[in-house]
């Protein structure tokens, strides 16, 4: 019963919008003594923390060895492009007023900017076809063109750290998270476990249950 | 009909208003004695003056709960939530230096210095954001008259306390400690440049620089060094804490200026905490008609 529960995507989908709930009744209780600084770091935290969470899937699928954890993965990156979009959203609206000259400078001159802006940019067509139809439709180029979330995941602990005033703990923490995450593809890669096929394989020969762990 | 509720207040027990001038009086009185006592929030009234803004304060809330002292931590709710560990009294600040009669002064001495004026004054953080204080204070100027400046005394710096056992935040190497401002003399001695020792008619909140910090509202936030110890008069222009950590992001001088830009984000508009949308920032914060002169023929985007 709790197996089946924690299993269902319906829990998982409610519990990521705790964030949004958490910051809407933040807002509603009127405590906050600069609310838009706080929405505008909630909605950029939480796309970084998506995002982890979704390069996390493969090292769990892997380490566990249960297939499972892929149907949770497409749900994950779409919040990361969500509180994605609405972080830039807030950026657009109640930072710059919708000042156009004044956002393409922002993007232009400010790097911690222009990189946040490259990370959104590259999340939109990871998003457009995250559907069961684009994956059948781009066959084997869609795992190609999903690759791009090492570098948006790259760009968004930079414009996290570029921002930063002072001091670099935070950003360091995430920076660390991913720096784990890719590490281990890069060691998979390195030792030859790219995949579940592969993995299988191994095991297959060796006694050992998991070579890779 | 009207119905006189039994709250109503009845005209006999109204006090009457010599009496009540006689109270404001004692009040005042009493304030240094209170701050002696070092009792939390006792009231510190200052005089109205003439260089006080005439806009609506930020709430003492929003004041006391959104700070930036890293001494007691990084975040912004860190100074109110650490700083009940800072011992206020007793409590020291030596002058010295160029100067004549250099002087370790007690708090006490300071609060008799010169009358207690209540300044509102506008606060402009490099952040971005910005509120309306009213602070109580005296002129920095007549701490520094008292100690006699000598000629060569063009420049003033400042250090905050560096005690790791008060001030959690120091074991953090976020900044190299302890905590240096400076101004240069003329900027010192400018009226609008106070010794802060209240808020809101109150002695002042620890997690904003208790007990006395200096506000000099022209320039960022961060110039308004807080919880000082030493004032030393120089030749030379002092070294200052967030220009040592990024030189190219902080100037010495850091006046507000919405024309030259922090590296990393625009300084042409802030955020008045309270207020939905952004306001434009003005130059020297508004305070151009009175320091402006102070940096005539200065290249304001060299010297930042």
């Amino acid at each position: 019963m709790l197996l089946r529960l924690l299993q269902s995507g319906s829990l998982w989908f409610v519990l990521s919008l705790l964030p949004l709930l958490r910051a809407v009744f933040l807002l509603w209780q009127g405590e906050l003594v600069n609310p838009v600084e706080f929405i505008t770091r909630s909605s950029g935290t939480w796309a970084l923390v998506f995002l982890l969470l979704t390069l996390a899937i493969t090292p769990l699928r892997q380490m566990s060895g249960w297939s499972g954890w892929l149907q949770y993965r497409r749900m994950l990156g779409l919040y990361a492009f969500f509180y994605a979009v609405l972080h830039f959203g807030i950026y657009l609206w109640l930072d710059q007023l919708f000042d156009w000259a004044a956002i393409v400078r922002d993007i232009i001159e400010r790097p911690f900017i222009t990189v946040g802006m490259l990370a959104l940019l590259l999340l939109i067509p990871l998003a457009i076809t995250s559907t069961k139809a684009m994956m059948r439709r781009l066959k084997r180029r869609w795992g190609l063109l999903h690759r791009l979330i090492y570098p948006i995941a790259i760009l968004a602990v930079v414009h996290f750290w570029w921002l930063v005033k002072k001091d670099l703990s935070e950003p360091m923490i995430y920076a660390a998270v991913l720096a784990l995450l890719l590490g281990w593809r890069c060691r998979a890669w390195l030792f030859g476990f790219t995949g579940r096929l592969k993995q299988q394989n191994v095991r297959a020969h060796s006694p050992r249950r998991d070579p890779a762990g | 009909m009207l119905i006189r509720r039994p709250g109503d207040i009845l005209p006999s027990e109204i006090t009457p208003k010599d009496v009540f001038l006689n109270r404001r009086q004692f009040m005042t009185a009493a304030a240094g004695t209170a701050l002696l006592a070092g009792e939390a929030a006792a009231a510190l009234k200052g005089i109205p003056s003439r260089y006080s803004a005439s806009e609506q304060p930020n709430s003492r809330k929003e004041i006391t709960s959104y700070n930036n002292f890293y001494e007691f931590g990084t975040s912004k709710e860190d100074p109110a939530r650490n700083a009940g560990s800072l011992k206020t009294r007793p409590w020291q600040v030596v002058v010295e230096g160029e100067a004549g009669k250099p002087k370790t002064f007690g708090i006490e001495e300071i609060l008799k210095l010169a009358p207690l004026e209540e300044r509102i004054y506008r606060l402009r953080c490099v952040e971005g954001w910005s509120m309306v204080i009213p602070w109580v204070g005296i002129p920095l100027a007549s701490l520094l008259k008292a100690v006699q400046p000598t000629g060569n005394a063009k420049f003033v710096a400042f250090e905050t306390l560096n005690d790791p056992k008060q001030m959690p935040g120091l074991a953090s190497r976020v900044l190299d400690w302890p905590y240096r401002e400076g101004l240069r003399m003329d900027e010192a001695l400018h009226p609008l440049t106070i010794l802060a020792v209240g808020l809101y008619g109150e002695v002042l909140p620890n997690q904003n620089g208790a007990p006395i910090r200096l506000v000099v509202p022209w320039k960022y936030g961060f110039k308004s060094i807080k919880s000082i110890v030493r004032i030393r008069l120089q030749a030379q222009q002092p070294a200052t804490s967030w220009n040592l950590a990024a030189p190219n992001e902080y100037g010495f001088y850091s006046n507000v200026n919405p024309a030259v830009a922090h590296p990393r984000w625009s300084q042409a508009t802030e955020r008045r905490i309270g207020e939905f949308l952004k306001r434009k920032t003005l130059p020297f914060n508004g305070y151009g008609d009175q320091v402006a002169r102070l940096y005539q023929g200065m290249d304001l985007t060299r010297f930042f």
